[in-house]
């Protein structure tokens, strides 16, 4: 029972931790669509280069946060997780022994 | 100019200062690893562990790394100014001179000529940012990627925009919440909570998992080589001790630091600075604090005609009683 239970806790952060990572998706679109946007415009402009860049780069980071909110919430799963909640399993089976 | 004894002694003092924290956190580091794992993906090593009421405090390896990291910024700063003077060009005034230019500049243009007093201030986050960051390329742990480091100076973000957002008037900031119908009121606060998190979460988020992939593809690289150099023989010897060779993670993850290590913390540390810059320039618009200006010179005018006016109003009188 205890090692079916661990064995749950284990997989189930290790596959959770893939799911949040599905929203890596959404970063990725939105910046390559900055950037194939700020490609038209130094096309256009090319002596506006710099502030182009510098812009696309500031928006891409900004762009990047969700994605990395999903990363925060991976790591927390797959190095937190697991320890906190096998403590609580734990502290479950030691009140209530017939478990 | 010539350099006197006493000169080139707090010369070479400064440089100790800038070198020493860091021969300092390595001795530190080798003690302190544990021995047993060859690539492990941990937070940093505790080293001391003092136990106060609420929580205990940790003096971990991010704390030492980044106190070293200010100490060497404060005696690069001390080095780069030692022995200024107006008319003499020596290199290292130049650079000190371009370095405040730039930063001023930066800051001029970003957040206007009201907010030149926030030059240090930037570049002081700018420094410690990159340089914290830039720490992993001599084999520390990067501050930066321990989220209470970054969380703190988001901290000091947090409190200087809403210092900046208070100075328009504390109704005005109350109201702003409510902004465009008041039923938004809730969404607006946690909107304005989720600034300083946004920002630790960005700079953590992308320097740890810099440090991750750099890590995964060591060990991976290592089990590679292993496997490979594992096909040519089976004897004891051969495998225990050739076959343990991690020939492929020579120069291989040096490509990946390239990005990880030293774009992403240039470009992070600077992504930092500009949305600080940002965020404080928007909590107080020009238009808002002319209009403040404008509002107090016609309040202390009126106070003035008030004052200047109680004897002419008692002159008129005098007049009409005369007449």
């Amino acid at each position: 029972m205890t090692t079916i239970a661990i064995a749950i806790i284990l997989g189930c952060c290790a596959l959770g931790a893939g799911v949040a990572m599905i929203a890596g998706i959404g970063p990725g679109i939105g910046e390559g669509y900055a950037v194939g946007k700020a490609c038209e415009a130094i096309a256009r402009q090319p002596e506006q280069k710099g502030s182009v860049t510098t812009t696309m780069l500031m928006g891409c980071a900004v762009a990047e946060t969700t994605g990395l909110y999903a990363l925060v919430i991976a790591i927390l799963l797959i190095f937190v997780a697991p320890n906190t909640l096998l403590k609580v399993w734990q502290k479950f089976v030691n009140a209530n022994p017939m478990v | 100019m010539k350099k006197t004894l006493r000169f080139r002694l707090v010369d070479g003092l400064l440089i100790a200062m800038m070198i020493l924290p860091f021969v300092l956190c390595w001795i530190l580091k080798v003690l302190f690893t544990p021995a047993s794992e060859g690539i492990a993906i941990s937070g940093p090593l505790v080293y001391l562990r003092i136990d106060l009421t609420p929580q205990p405090l940790y003096i971990s390896e991010s704390v030492v790394v980044s106190a070293a990291v200010v100490i060497a910024v404060f005696a690069l700063c001390l080095y780069l100014t030692h022995g200024i003077c107006v008319e003499c060009r020596t290199k290292r005034q130049v650079i000190a001179e371009f370095i405040v230019e730039k930063a001023t500049d930066f800051v001029t243009g970003n957040m206007g000529e009201r907010f030149i007093g926030f030059a240090p201030f930037v570049a002081a986050i700018l420094a410690l940012s990159a340089l914290s960051s830039l720490a992993s390329l001599i084999g520390l742990y990067s501050p930066t990627s321990d989220i209470n480091i970054v969380a703190g100076w988001a901290a000091i973000v947090f409190i200087l925009i809403t210092y900046y957002k208070l100075k328009g008037g504390v109704g005005n900031y109350l109201k702003s919440f409510g902004d465009p119908i008041p039923i938004f009121y809730p969404f607006n606060v946690i909107s304005e909570v989720a600034t300083p998190v946004s920002m630790t979460f960005r700079h953590y988020g992308n320097i740890l998992s810099g440090a991750v992939i750099s890590a995964l593809v060591g060990s991976g690289l290592a089990g590679l080589s292993s496997l490979i150099l594992g096909l040519f023989s089976k004897a004891e010897w051969y495998t225990t001790w050739v076959a343990s060779i991690p020939f492929l993670r020579v120069g291989l993850p040096a490509i990946l630091s390239l990005y990880f290590d030293l774009f992403s913390s240039a470009l992070q540390a600077f992504i930092f600075a500009m949305l600080t810059m940002l965020y404080i320039a928007n909590g107080y618009p020009a238009e808002e604090a002319a209009a403040r200006k404008q509002k107090r010179e016609e309040k202390r005018a009126a106070r003035a005609a008030a004052k200047a006016g109680q004897p002419s109003a008692a002159c008129p009188d005098g007049d009409e009683r005369n007449e």
